[in-house]
């Protein structure tokens, strides 16, 4: 705990720096215009998990994505916020190469995982999205049971040759999901009789169980109550330790509770990206200041 | 003048304005247009309610003019025939009758027209020309009166939307119950028969006799006229012949609907799916001369090429093109519960790396279980009660073999031909086939009730 805690501080710490200076050349620069679509803040970091280049995506005609480039560094949480439609989340299944379950969806761009081009011919996109893992917005828990949920991903992947084995990963992705102890005497019954929050705990444990590096999260708790929320935002910023974590969400205080850097989209142009702190208590680009202040969204 | 058509016609014109004049007074209370306020219901439901009192009693009297007025005219024309016609017996009174209704509907009778039944049958045709003016006159009456009575009742208090939300509810109920009535009668008189036949042939003998040869003496001294109606060859024919279509019919169908719900693309979907459709489309008739012109020679001919022994009626020709005719049963409706799995549970396993085959088989088949069963056991029952391929191509001849080679008849086959021609009805021979017909009731009954069972038991598991 002790040293967790220290780590935290030291990137905590390694961000402010980075900012403080920012902050500094945006007292002396006036705000940029709405017309002015180029991504503005701190869109790249030191030593990245995730690097995004020119990344654009067309469906059919309609392109959906416009020349996006970000960073997504390592142990960090990233939030994308903006309005419905601006593109948050075909951006987010870009990351784990969701999109290419939908046919009409062409992209272009660089998309690196860590130093691999994840869009590169040679890829198989099955352990990319094993190490890319995804929590839905809707609780999608299988109609199995709870242990069979989570030992779904280990199973296909053998990841544990025993059953023994099994009933561990099982044990500790419910535990790190925080489930466990709700849970650990009804592991025979069906993962759709949980309730919201729990199911959406469960498929968090169900994705953990794969061990990912990145954890894509599409508004994962636009289903759940706000007591279920606030169990789940705990467990994000536990998860932080030893994930990155890439959220959509549309709640702007969730967003500000979990997220050490925002970034705002907005009609498939990536508008601005900062830390946390700074994008929502001094956003550079007025359109960035509009949604959060309530103008628009 | 008076025909039926003709009067159902004007009480429906009547209703029209019935329910014209009923919404126009609930208008005149509101006083002015749009300010409907004052009224309980709208102004239509006064409209429909005074149309439904014109045109309910007038249909109940047409109604009972159609149920009785054959039986009383009938009853009136024999009174005017001559005291000794009117003593024969039963039966040579309804062949009298019989020559009346020839004469009134203008058939020419058989024999010589006797001058007092040809006054009779006129006096009939007078009487009903005279029934039927005072049918009409009566049904306008009732229908102008109840729906004037109505019409005069109409208030802004009056609860029209209740009433008429009660016929509609009635008409329902009789609707449904008509069914239900239907079903209980066809099971009845099936049940009632096979009691009948039960009195010959004893219930044990029927269920696990070993020997099917359902002939009756025509004379009690005939040689060999002992029949035996032990129904299991019957059976075993029906499940093999519905085992190997359902064989080739469940992984042909299943496999097929796996392809074009997750693999096909829209386009390939969209002509491939109306194209197996068709299948169940082609008339059974056709299927079975297919079986027997087609499939059961080659058969024959590649079982003897192999040196096998094949008759050129066989169980495995009929099963086979059974199958093929139910495959369309499987792949639709497995191909529809397969698209009603969420996208979510494709994104959730496709979200943990899995496949698309370790999707279909860990996720979808699972979640689809109690669809797929159902459209299983809907082909089989289907599958039991075929009659025409089986006709064609299996064969009549009862065979309790476990060789798919030899021909074997089933039970829809054994009730065709104990039923074709002019049969007697009360000797065992006929009278089995509504025992048959009870015991394939029975089983499609059976398998309808484990299909819901299965699919209840498993969609509490899984939702």
């Amino acid at each position: 705990m002790q040293s967790m805690t220290a780590a935290l501080e030291v990137g905590d710490v390694s961000f402010l720096g980075a900012e403080s200076i920012d902050t500094e050349s945006v007292k002396q620069e006036e705000k940029v215009d709405r017309d002015n679509r180029t991504t503005t803040g701190k869109q790249f970091v030191d030593n990245p998990r995730m690097t995004c280049r020119d990344v654009n995506v067309y469906y059919d005609d309609n392109h959906a994505i416009n020349n996006v480039s970000i960073d997504v560094g390592r142990n960090e949480v990233l939030a994308m916020i903006g309005p419905s439609g601006c593109g948050k989340s075909t951006f987010l299944r870009c990351l784990n190469r969701m999109n290419d379950t939908v046919s009409s969806c062409r992209i272009t761009g660089d998309i690196y995982l860590d130093s691999l081009d994840i869009y590169d011919k040679s890829v198989d996109v099955v352990p990319l999205r094993a190490q890319v893992g995804m929590v839905f917005q809707k609780p999608n828990p299988f109609p199995k049971s709870i242990y069979d949920n989570v030992a779904y991903g280990p199973r296909i992947h053998g990841l544990a040759s025993t059953s023994a084995e099994l009933d561990d990963v099982v044990e500790s992705s419910l535990k790190k999901a925080g489930l466990w102890k709700e849970v650990c005497d009804r592991l025979d019954q069906s993962g759709t009789g949980l309730s919201g929050g729990q199911q959406q705990r469960l498929c968090i444990a169900r994705t953990i169980a794969v061990r990912p590096e990145v954890i894509l999260m599409d508004e994962p708790c636009s289903a759940l109550d706000p007591i279920a929320t606030a169990t789940v935002e705990a467990l994000i910023a536990e998860l932080r330790e030893q994930y990155t974590i890439v959220i959509v969400t549309h709640n702007m205080q969730q967003a500000a509770r979990v997220s050490q850097r925002t970034a705002y989209f907005h009609l498939g142009d990536l508008i601005e990206v900062g830390s946390t702190d700074r994008v929502f208590t001094n956003p550079r680009h007025r359109l960035t200041e509009d949604y959060i202040t309530g103008r628009f969204g | 003048m008076m025909s039926s058509p003709f009067l159902l016609i004007i009480l429906s014109g009547l209703a029209c304005f019935a329910y014209i004049q009923g919404k126009r007074r609930a208008f005149s209370f509101t006083g002015t247009a749009g300010g409907s306020s004052a009224l309980h219901s709208r102004p239509g439901y006064y409209g429909m309610l005074t149309a439904a009192w014109c045109v309910l009693p007038a249909l109940l009297v047409f109604g009972f003019w159609m149920a009785f007025s054959d039986t009383i005219l009938t009853g009136l024309a024999l009174k005017t025939l001559p005291a000794s016609m009117q003593d024969l017996s039963p039966a040579h009174l309804n062949l009298l009758v019989n020559d009346l209704r020839n004469l009134v509907s203008g058939h020419v009778a058989a024999r010589d027209i006797d001058p007092v039944l040809q006054q009779a049958a006129d006096q009939f045709k007078g009487m009903e020309r005279i029934g039927r003016i005072a049918l009409a006159l009566l049904m306008f009456s009732v229908a102008i009166f109840s729906a004037s009575l109505v019409y005069k009742r109409i208030n802004p208090e009056m609860r029209a939307r209740n009433h008429v939300e009660r016929i509609i509810q009635s008409g329902l109920i009789i609707c449904s119950t008509i069914a239900i009535l239907t079903t209980i009668g066809i099971v009845l008189s099936v049940l009632f028969e096979s009691i009948r036949f039960f009195q010959h042939v004893p219930v044990t003998d029927f269920l696990f006799g070993m020997k099917w040869s359902p002939q009756m003496a025509l004379r009690p001294d005939q040689a060999g006229s002992s029949g035996s109606f032990g129904a299991i060859p019957v059976l075993a024919g029906t499940f093999m012949i519905s085992g190997i279509a359902l064989s080739i019919a469940v992984p042909i169908g299943l496999m097929s609907a796996i392809y074009l719900s997750e693999y096909a693309s829209s386009k390939v979907r969209a002509w491939a799916k109306p194209i197996m459709e068709i299948l169940a489309g082609i008339p059974t008739v056709v299927y079975g001369f297919f079986a027997a012109l087609v499939v059961a020679p080659f058969i024959r001919d590649s079982g003897e090429a192999v040196g096998l022994n094949v008759s050129s009626e066989s169980a495995l020709a009929a099963g086979l093109v059974m199958g093929i005719m139910i495959i369309p049963f499987v792949s639709s409706l497995s191909d529809d519960v397969i698209n009603a799995v969420p996208q979510s549970m494709r994104d959730g396993s496709y979200g943990l790396g899995a496949t698309k085959s370790e999707t279909i088989l860990n996720v979808i088949l699972p979640a689809a279980l109690p669809g797929i069963v159902g459209s299983i056991l809907l082909a089989a029952s289907r599958a039991i009660g075929e009659t025409m391929i089986v006709v064609m191509a299996a064969g009549l001849s009862a065979n309790l073999t476990a060789n798919p080679l030899q021909a074997v008849t089933t039970v829809t086959v054994q009730i065709v031909t104990l039923l074709v021609g002019d049969q007697e009805f009360d000797s065992p021979k006929t009278l089995v086939a509504f025992a048959l017909g009870l015991l394939l009731f029975g089983i499609t009954l059976t398998l309808n009730v484990v299909a819901l069972y299965i699919v209840r038991k498993y969609r509490e598991e899984y939702e």
